[in-house]
């Protein structure tokens, strides 16, 4: 085998003092070879963004630093080499692309002159060569119109396009090694599809060794070569991936597979005998955008939701799937009365809500609540999390010791200890804000419970727990779930019925286990075609 | 764009007319006569009544409004009741002063300012920082006359280095002018450096952390570029609106400056103008004022689309 472009011999780095660990990368050895792609796979806090910035050289000064092992890039030691030798070889031998491609892009440079400043810094090339090197990395990531495109902004493209300018970036001086941090988390499924092809393509014609960090192994049963599976700062297990994948040695590697949700769908008893506790008919959301007083030009008018009709009975759940501006988020809160819909009715058990005044809502908002995706931003830092579940039962009467009691069973229902409650929400991890989230909504007895991408900030092992506990009160209250989702996997496993939308437009709905056997319009088969990692049976769970 | 300009700049016609308003009725409700300042201690109750009556000051407060706000729809801001002159004149003759010095004030503390704050924010916790925070509590905190009187005394007094007072035109050559603007301007800048280069660190602080900071130096960026290039114009919106709204804090310390240096400017007429109780020149510089605040708004606002390609009106 030829000599490896990167090669890493015991790494360590320290966390500072009093850290809940010592390391956040322990003895630390692997490779990557040239046209190679190795994926680093971990759950959150496995040390695997740590081990990109250690080798970048760009580790957190004053808080992470490498304290032992070698990381040597084509054979030259980075490990003992001054900010200045490691900045000469920064965007030039070795690059790096991010994964929200929105924050990773200066919003306030034109395109063209990010793509074109690692030509900057490390050539001397004449304004005009620039420029044309510019225009040539751009049509090989495959960007259109690119005269016009080299003097735009960020803002001005969308999520797929900006992730190919950062790769235009990274790869326009030929990098011996590229590392993609999470490169597609942030984008759904289509475009992912598209630029893990993009990145596939663009290191086999240059020969590029490629780390790939991800914590999706639907993405490494695509794109990896190689596999390294770390947890806490350790390797777990490294390998080929048919051998990791489909024979994994380690009982860490197999739970985060089998955690994966599989995209067949389990038996489902149909729900159509309970009561219906949720209709939405024709609801339609309008925004327009620009226009107004003294503007002469027309304001741009978007379909947020365009004649949106669905129902959730009790007892069951209605996953609603689509990309990004499909409109599905725009569905929950209208449902929820966080905004008001343009038009069409909105039924609770038959009582329309669509137009009620603030004050006449009052008495719906106990009966619908609402879980979001982010938990880190959906829970008042200053507040304890006890104030935060009894704050509802409260306004609408409790006691504060009824409140009280009720907010201990209902943590212990959700497998948290009823004695935190006076802990804030920074003393919690990801999963069990997300847990709280559900107490608290819980908390208000409600009929209807809406899941905005509930799952999808968190790590597989603990995604799976809490659609688990989401399925678990479903059944115990008798809940209707309107389940909003762009992962079909997990759509996959919680819905009894799905409606997938497309630009603000149900383009079809159906029962899960039909639809995923025989989705019947080209969206809804290009959306399960674009899933990652197809070909391999995850979630041995079920 | 120009349409969004045209409905701020109309907008300010009934800002303009609540001010002129205000202005009106707070002097002629304040108890000094000007007639009798006007006409001094020795004077008979008819010569007061005399010049009440030249001045207009004897008809009613309405019909008095009425005839001021005519001729200043005209563009007329009237005449001088103590110097005697007509009011466009005088500004005139006292606007490029005080234009001198607060351009100075403002080029002098942006300059120093800004590189301050970002050196503070790239050396965060560092004893740099420390210093540009202690010294920007203390800009904060000394008033403007102290400060004054300290530069003249080290400067101009003990090192000699400067002239003590007084202003030079443009006109009678540039090194002159700058010479005898440096103290006054320095002294009026120091609020202003606390204050931008505050604003300055901590709007930088927060694009520090952002993502597109850790591209550039993945891209093997020098520190220098990071910070001015993609850094600070991604700081630049509050920094600009603060150097903006020091404009208006600088109106209000101009007045002192001019005192203490003895510069015959716009603060020196405000401060004449009130103890002669002049009205119609009070009036017209508050309006002008007022105005250039409008102004300095708007300018503002639209500097955002200079900074930032995602605001557009």
């Amino acid at each position: 085998m030829a000599d490896p472009v990167l090669a890493l011999d015991d790494l360590t780095v320290s966390l500072p003092a009093h850290g809940d660990r010592a390391r956040a990368v322990e003895n630390l050895s692997f490779t990557v070879g040239p046209g190679e792609i190795v994926c680093v796979v971990g759950e959150s806090g496995s040390g695997k963004s740590v081990t990109a910035q250690a080798v970048m050289g760009l580790l957190p000064k004053g808080q992470l630093s490498l304290t032992g092992g070698s990381i040597r890039l084509l054979g030259d030691e980075l490990a003992t080499k001054s900010a200045a030798e490691l900045r000469a070889l920064r965007g030039s031998r070795m690059a790096m692309v991010f994964q929200e491609p929105m924050t990773a892009l200066n919003p306030v440079i034109r395109i063209g002159d990010q793509i074109g400043e690692a030509l900057e810094i490390h050539t001397s090339l004449s304004g005009a060569d620039k420029r044309a090197r510019v225009l040539d990395i751009m049509r090989a990531v495959q960007l259109p119109d690119v005269e016009a495109l080299i003097d735009a902004y960020p803002h001005q493209l969308s999520g797929g396009q900006r992730q190919r300018v950062m790769i235009a970036s990274a790869i326009i001086l030929d990098p011996a090694l590229l590392i993609a941090d999470e490169p597609t988390t942030a984008l759904d499924v289509t475009t992912q599809a598209q630029i893990l092809r993009l990145i596939r393509e663009l290191q086999v014609r240059r020969n590029t060794g490629v780390l790939f960090i991800t914590h999706d192994f639907g993405v490494v049963a695509d794109i990896a070569h190689r596999v390294v599976v770390m947890e806490k700062g350790r390797v777990v297990e490294i390998g080929a991936k048919e051998e990791v994948l489909r024979r994994p040695r380690e009982a860490y590697t197999r739970m985060l597979i089998d955690a994966v949700p599989g995209l067949a769908p389990p038996a489902r008893a149909a729900m159509d005998q309970s009561a219906v506790a949720l209709e939405t008919r024709s609801l339609s959301k309008i925004y327009s955008v620009g226009g107004g007083f003294l503007s002469l030009g027309k304001g741009r008018v978007v379909n947020a939701a365009k004649d949106v009709s669905l129902t959730v009975r009790r007892g069951e759940t209605l996953g609603v799937v689509g990309e990004s501006g499909s409109g599905k988020s725009t569905v929950a809160r209208c449902v929820m009365r966080l905004i008001e819909p343009t038009g069409g009715d909105i039924l609770v058990h038959g009582e329309n809500i669509a137009h009620m005044s603030s004050s006449q809502l009052r008495a719906h908002r106990k009966r619908a609540q609402i879980v979001f995706q982010d938990p880190y931003r959906s829970l008042n830092p200053r507040r304890t999390i006890g104030e935060a579940i009894i704050e509802g039962p409260v306004n609408f009467g409790a006691s504060r010791e009824q409140a009280t009691t009720r907010a201990r069973e209902l943590m212990a229902l959700v497998g948290l200890s009823p004695d935190s409650l006076d802990r804030y929400p920074h003393q919690f991890s990801g999963g069990q804000r997300q847990r709280i989230c559900i107490a608290r909504a819980l908390a208000m007895e409600p009929d209807i419970l809406v899941a905005d991408e509930a799952v999808s900030a968190l790590d597989v092992s603990v995604q799976a727990q809490v659609l688990e506990l989401l399925d678990d009160v479903r059944k115990r209250f008798d809940l209707a779930v309107l389940f909003i989702t762009h992962d079909l996997r997990v759509a996959a496993q919680v819905c009894d019925r799905i409606v997938v939308m497309l630009k603000g437009e149900i383009v079809e709905q159906g029962p899960t286990a039909a639809l995923f056997r025989a989705p019947q319009h080209d969206y809804t088969k290009k959306l399960f075609a674009a899933a990652p990692g197809r070909d391999y049976a995850f979630g041995g769970r079920t | 764009m120009i349409a969004y300009v045209l409905r701020r700049v109309l907008a300010t016609i009934p800002v303009m007319l609540v001010v002129a308003v205000f202005v009106f009725l707070m002097l002629r409700l304040s108890p000094a006569d000007p007639a009798a300042i006007i006409a001094g201690d020795s004077a008979t109750t008819e010569q007061v009544a005399e010049i009440r009556s030249r001045l207009g000051l004897d008809q009613p407060i309405l019909s008095q409004f009425v005839i001021w706000f005519g001729k200043l729809a005209r563009g007329d801001l009237g005449e001088s009741f103590f110097f005697k002159k007509s009011i466009v004149e005088l500004i005139g003759e006292r606007i490029e002063p005080t234009l001198s010095l607060a351009f100075v004030t403002i080029v002098l503390a942006v300059a120093i300012a800004i590189p301050l704050g970002v050196l503070a924010a790239y050396r965060q916790g560092s004893w740099v920082d420390r210093i540009v925070m202690g010294f920007s509590v203390l800009g904060f905190s000394v008033p403007v006359f102290v400060i004054g009187y300290l530069l003249i005394y080290l400067f101009a007094i003990k090192l000699g280095w400067l002239p003590v007072q007084g202003y030079q035109r443009i006109a009678q050559g540039v090194g002159g002018w700058l010479e005898r603007l440096i103290l006054p301007a320095l002294t009026l800048s120091v609020i202003y450096v606390a204050l931008v280069a505050r604003m300055t660190r901590t709007s930088l602080l927060e694009v520090l952390s952002e993502d597109y900071i850790r591209t550039a130096r993945a891209k093997g960026q020098i520190e220098l570029k990071v910070l001015f290039r993609h850094a600070l114009k991604n700081a630049a919106v509050p920094i600009v609106t603060v150097v903006g709204l020091g404009v208006a804090l600088l109106i209000g310390g101009v007045v002192v400056t001019e005192s203490v240096y003895t510069i015959p400017g716009l603060g020196r007429l405000t401060v004449d103008a009130v103890l002669a109780r002049d009205y119609p020149v009070i009036q017209a510089v508050i309006l002008l004022f007022s105005f250039v605040y409008v102004l300095i708004n708007l300018l503002i606002d639209l500097s955002y689309t200079l900074f930032d390609p995602r605001i557009r009106y």
